[in-house]
């Protein structure tokens, strides 16, 4: 463990203590005016959006939106099954195979050029 | 009668903690190999479950570390993505206040999404809250996914090891999307889910440093705030 990951460990074990602490020991009361409430509802979208995008359409730190980015083609079969799934499992497991195919199918037709 | 009733211990909070330990298994032990596979040592990734203990926050954290974005950023963006806990906090709180005070601080460390709403069925259905109830709740889940994402810490050497492509490199990827179709319901949340993703990527065009996401994901959030003022 380097010096970079404790910072990293200690500051995430506040940051997620502190908020789950302070109201139930009557110390903070959480009396949120209704738009924070929804603010507060779109935020795990937004992050994973946030997330997501760059970690499929720029594989390699440049946008790649092409049949040659198996990032991007992989995640039209997840997508599809995690709408009609709606759990974690399902779309995890059709992503992984579907990765796999595409990049032996790339590297097929890379091999073919 | 009455005194045979006393007599039996109660182990209420274990029988309900069942739930939780069959969702948690699964998805501890793909947290594990995820961590592993993103770069994490072992006691790296153990270390988030002991004590961290969110897994969206943790899965968050492996992609950020393994990005090498800074620690402020890391951290600020655990912190929002955390900030939902005030409300089963708030919302726990009422049932705390019955049990002995000093139980309080190390119990509310336990308060999960899970065992969130495990433990408010249970008292809506007439549960009386005490110690003991908290404590098999919180201690058997968490024992889970402690266990659970070493086994997948573990596992993940192994699948190395035998050199083959396992498309673990899109196993974040994939849980990303898993975890967002589980959250989008309605159209202004696919808006926001769209917008986000998209501010995402041109932010890493237009500014220095890694602070798109946490950007992406406050715009976002307001502009979901704002449609449902306008929608």
């Amino acid at each position: 463990m380097d010096m970079r990951f404790i910072s990293v460990l200690v500051g995430m074990t506040l940051v997620t203590y502190i908020p789950r602490m302070l109201p139930a020991m009557g110390l903070y009361r959480v009396n949120l005016p209704g738009w924070c409430l929804k603010f507060l509802d779109y935020i795990p979208v937004a992050v994973l959006s946030a997330l997501l995008f760059p970690s499929i359409m720029m594989p390699n730190g440049r946008l790649n939106i092409s049949i040659t980015n198996p990032y991007l083609i992989a995640s039209i079969p997840t997508v599809i099954s995690a709408y009609f799934s709606r759990n974690l499992f399902i779309p995890v497991i059709v992503g992984i195979i579907s990765y796999v195919a595409f990049t032996f199918l790339g590297l097929g037709l890379f091999l073919l050029d | 009668m009455l005194k045979q009733m006393e007599l039996k211990r109660d182990y209420g909070g274990m029988r309900s903690a069942i739930p939780v330990v069959i969702g948690y298994i699964p998805i501890g032990f793909a947290y594990g190999v995820l961590g592993a596979a993103n770069g994490l040592t072992v006691m790296e990734v153990v270390s988030l479950s002991l004590f961290v203990y969110a897994g969206s926050a943790q899965f968050i954290a492996i992609n950020l570390l393994s990005t090498g974005v800074d620690i402020v950023t890391i951290v600020s963006t655990i912190f929002i993505v955390n900030l939902r806990h005030l409300l089963y906090s708030t919302s726990l709180s009422s049932y705390m206040k019955k049990i002995e005070h000093h139980h309080i601080p190390l119990l509310s460390f336990f308060i999960t999404d899970e065992t969130y709403a495990v433990s408010v069925t249970d008292f809506q259905n007439g549960r009386k809250p005490d110690s003991a109830y908290f404590y098999q709740l919180f201690l058997t889940s968490y024992t889970a996914w402690v266990i659970s994402s070493l086994a997948g810490a573990l596992s993940e050497r192994l699948l190395m090891t035998s050199g083959l492509n396992w498309g673990l490199d899109y196993a974040l990827p994939a849980m990303y999307i898993a975890l967002l179709f589980m959250q989008l319901v309605g159209i202004k949340k696919f808006i926001v889910a769209a917008f986000s993703g998209a501010l995402s990527i041109a932010l890493i065009y237009l500014i220095p440093g890694n602070f798109n996401v946490i950007i992406a994901a406050l715009s976002g959030a307001f502009m979901g705030v704002m449609l449902e003022k306008w929608i």
